[in-house]
């Protein structure tokens, strides 16, 4: 586990806190839903039990990789389920019931808050998170937080660390932050040249694999075969088309930037750690995090989280970590699903399905297929699936609570 | 201290005696000696402490300047033409935010076809984005009107522009009376921003306006710019105080006393509508000249006043709205409405063509005796225009005209149509 580099604030606030004295909001929602199938005896239960944990053991947690994990030794729970967490986010905003980019935006800049202290400034781009954060006069943001332009923010924010370097200020971080049209399309010339400067802001990318606040219209992160509305499930290969769209993690590697992860909402830990990860280092930082987006996806706001959980456990979207353009360290798929599972709850493939038969198997089983070459080419790429009992539940030891995954040392 | 020295260079050296704490610079002709020269300056370490930001285009150049600027540093960034365009969406944002930015503009043309002399048309396409805009007339000025921009933006939380003639000022060698770090320090306080990005204070900036208060937004930002018809010539006179000279202001009339025709126009041409107006004048013929310094915010009562007695306006422009006109003039025109004074508008220098005094006093000499066209572009080749029109209407097609243009002129060799 990274040390915090604070003394103070909100760590010295959650470590003195009396643990299990209020429920913390938001840490047994749609995130804790558990699936039946879960393998019991998870890391969760084998994690270092504490008398001081304070709370009795609720077995429904466990094999639960989501938010809260109030089984596990105080140390080791999330930020998130915390009561005395500070919030960058407030409640009262306006985004869609299950909206994983307000929770992603939330999990990842309140463990940034913890990783310094409190002392960030965010920087955003226009979209979703921009929009629904702050309806005039409101706002959502406990931290300084400047809105720009839709694709400027990189630049925005080398411009705020530059200020803050030049009033000897080093000690409060920046964070950059877009959606997925923000960051691969509109503002990858900025954030290319934040990259290559090694400019000290840590830039996070909110996944929706579309434009949402516009209407769901396509970017270079839409999915193959993901209706949008400028990708309409018509004609004869209706939805986005195979063989485009950018791979922005790739990119940002290419730029050999001193870290690079990727993560989703549904490994609360893992997100977090790469967040304090991100803020240990000085210079270009880049995580690129996974955020279902129910009203884009036609998905339903309750499967936020499984739906997460399953591109990475798709191999759809690896999760990994790279440092200095080298992969050093790939999330496990613990046990693979076809992709078929992960494309059937969600409206945006369901031209793929049979209407009248929509549990049925897949109307364009061709190109269910295609996208399951995709899964498994990420798979054999990053190396996904690793030898047989490698990633064994339990058998992260107590000094890895996280499940942290394994070095694969594998350059991509 | 007077020094013999390039006009980049002397707003180089000044812009660093007001101790901009961010500079961002992207290269494009005719401002480059300017940004060099800073940068060098940030290196050597005669400007510090500086954060000296190389980026990848004129609108990360002035994103970096909003972020630096709202994050409570003093910031400074420089363009022309093409790079101006490019960062406009981010221009209009910086003075939408009220961040005091100031930025250099070593006017140049706008393409296509693609240009690098000197017009006015970059400027005049973000005159309503809320900047102010002050017009430099010498080198002298140039320099001058950057110490007095930081003040302004600074009290007035605006973003200002000094637009100073491309290669005209920019690259012209002249006498230049330069201040020293203590007379700036004593004019031009420490920024103080109103309100900045701070963690011990934390505001969320950039927020959505619907529909319910952007107009009033809108207007606040016009009563800002209306201050600062009041602030310009303010920051003038103490500016003459402390260093002993004039530059700045809203406007400045030569020779108006008497003059039945008056000659407005922007930046460096003034010093050869000047000439053409002496002499003018030694000929006995009443002519005078207005010079406008502050366009953004466009000093219209002040214009109205200094134009009060003429019986005829000429506008010299080095830009113009296609499909219309002038751009200065319908301002000056606006500014007289009611008087019945005619305005005539002279589009000329475009594209860095060279206006001589020969073909101004004929203008002026045509619009004093009543003959001027409301609207006459200077030194037209006639005969070029009308070999394009007669292969246009032998032949339409759709695309460029200048490769045929140029061909005519014998300028380039190139094969047949
Ligand atoms: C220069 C510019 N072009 C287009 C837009 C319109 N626009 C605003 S937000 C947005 C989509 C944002 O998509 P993304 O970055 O993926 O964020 P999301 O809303 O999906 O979170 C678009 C196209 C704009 N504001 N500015
Ligand atoms: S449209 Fe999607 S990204 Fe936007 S607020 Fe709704 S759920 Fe979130
Ligand atoms: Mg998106």
């Amino acid at each position: 586990m990274p040390e915090f580099a604070t003394d103070g604030g909100p760590t010295a606030a959650r470590e003195s806190g009396s643990p299990g004295s209020v429920e913390p909001p938001g840490s047994g929602g749609a995130g804790a839903a558990v699936r039946s199938e879960d393998p019991p005896g998870s890391r969760d239960a084998t994690g270092p039990a504490s008398p001081s944990s304070g709370q009795p053991v609720k077995f429904y947690q466990v094999g639960s990789f989501a938010v809260g994990n109030r089984l596990l030794d105080p140390s080791y729970r999330t930020v998130q389920s915390d009561a005395l967490r500070t919030n960058a986010l407030d409640s009262g905003h306006r985004a869609c019931q299950g909206c994983g980019e307000a929770l992603g935006a939330r999990y990842a800049l309140d463990a940034a808050m913890r990783a310094t202290g409190g002392s960030m400034v965010a920087v955003n781009a226009t979209g979703c998170l921009e929009v629904f954060s702050t309806p005039y006069p409101e706002s959502s943001w406990r931290i300084p937080w400047l809105h720009s332009l839709f694709g400027n923010t990189p630049a925005v924010a080398t411009g705020v660390a530059a200020a803050l370097r030049v009033k000897g200020r080093p000690e409060v971080r920046v964070v950059g932050q877009a959606g997925d049209g923000g960051t691969v399309d509109i503002g990858f010339g900025c954030l290319s040249g934040m990259f290559e400067r090694n400019d000290d802001v840590l830039f996070i990318c909110y996944d929706n694999e579309a434009y949402m606040n516009t209407g769901v219209q396509r970017s270079a992160a839409t999915p193959p075969a993901a209706r949008t509305a400028t990708t309409e499930a018509v004609g004869d290969e209706p939805g986005n088309p195979f063989g485009q769209g950018k791979n922005l993690p790739v990119l940002a590697m290419a730029h050999d930037i001193p870290y690079v992860a990727t993560a989703t909402v549904a490994d609360l830990h893992d997100l977090e750690r790469k967040v304090e990860r991100a803020m240990e280092i000085r210079g270009a930082r880049y995580l690129h995090l996974f955020v279902p987006c129910p009203l884009g996806w036609g998905a339903a706001p309750r499967d936020t989280i499984r739906l997460a959980r399953l591109a990475k456990e798709t191999g759809l979207f690896p999760v990994f970590e790279a440092e200095h353009g080298v992969v050093t360290a790939v999330s496990q798929i613990r046990r693979q699903v076809p992709v078929e599972e992960y494309l059937r709850p969600q409206g945006r493939y369901r031209h793929l399905f049979d209407p009248a038969d929509p549990d049925g198997p897949p109307a364009r089983p061709e190109t269910v297929r295609r996208i399951q070459e995709i899964a498994d080419r990420n798979i054999a790429r990053y190396g996904l699936v690793g030898p047989a009992g490698s990633d064994a539940p339990g058998e992260a030891g107590p000094s890895d609570p996280s499940g942290r995954p394994y070095e694969t040392g594998e350059a991509r | 201290m007077l020094r013999q020295i390039e006009g980049s260079r002397a707003v180089a050296e000044t812009v660093a005696l007001c101790r901009p704490e961010v500079v961002c610079a992207y290269p494009i002709s005719p401002q480059t000696h300017i940004i060099e020269a800073v940068g060098v300056l940030v290196r050597t370490g005669a400007l510090a402490p500086c954060e000296f930001v190389n980026v990848e285009s004129e609108f990360a150049a002035m994103s970096v300047s909003i972020g630096a600027s709202a994050a409570g540093a003093r910031a400074y960034t420089a363009t022309a033409s093409q790079g101006l365009l490019f960062m406009i969406e981010a221009v209009y944002n910086a003075a939408g935010l009220g961040l005091p930015v100031v930025m250099t503009l070593a006017n140049r043309a706008v393409g296509a076809p693609i240009n690098i002399w000197n017009d006015h048309s970059d400027a005049m396409a973000v005159r309503d984005s809320g900047w102010i805009q002050l017009f430099a007339e010498t080198n002298q000025e140039a320099a001058d009107l950057h110490i007095q921009a930081f003040r302004l933006a600074e009290s007035l939380s605006l973003p200002v522009m000094v637009a100073m003639d491309g290669f005209i000022l920019t690259h012209a060698i002249e006498r230049v009376d330069l201040a020293t770090q203590e007379q700036v320090d004593a004019f031009l306080p420490p920024y103080e921003p109103r309100q900045v990005l701070d963690p011990a204070d934390p505001v969320s900036i950039g927020a959505m306006v619907g529909p319910e208060a952007f107009e009033e937004v809108r207007y606040l930002a016009h009563l800002r710019q209306v201050d600062a018809l009041t602030a310009i010539p303010a920051v003038a006179s103490e500016f003459a105080e402390h260093f002993g000279r004039s530059s700045g202001g809203l406007l400045r009339p030569y020779r108006c006393e008497g003059a039945d025709t008056v000659v407005v126009a922007l930046g460096s041409v003034l010093g050869t509508i000047k000439d053409t107006v002496d002499a003018m004048r030694d000929d006995g013929l009443a002519v005078g000249v207005v010079g406008i310094t502050s366009f953004r915010p466009f000093p219209a009562a002040a214009v109205r006043e200094a134009l009060a007695a003429a019986r005829r306006v000429v506008v010299v422009e080095k830009a113009f709205s296609i499909g219309f006109g002038g751009v200065l003039s319908t301002d000056v025109a606006m500014a007289l409405t009611g008087s019945g004074t005619p305005v005539t508008t002279v589009v000329a220098g475009l594209g860095g063509r060279p206006i001589t005094g020969a073909s101004l006093r004929e203008c002026f000499e045509a619009a004093a005796a009543g003959r001027a066209e409301p609207l006459v572009f200077l030194d037209l080749n006639r005969s070029l225009i009308d070999r394009d029109l007669e292969r246009s209407s032998a032949r339409r097609r759709t695309g460029p005209t200048a490769e045929n243009v140029l061909r005519d002129l014998g300028t380039v060799a190139s094969g047949p149509t």
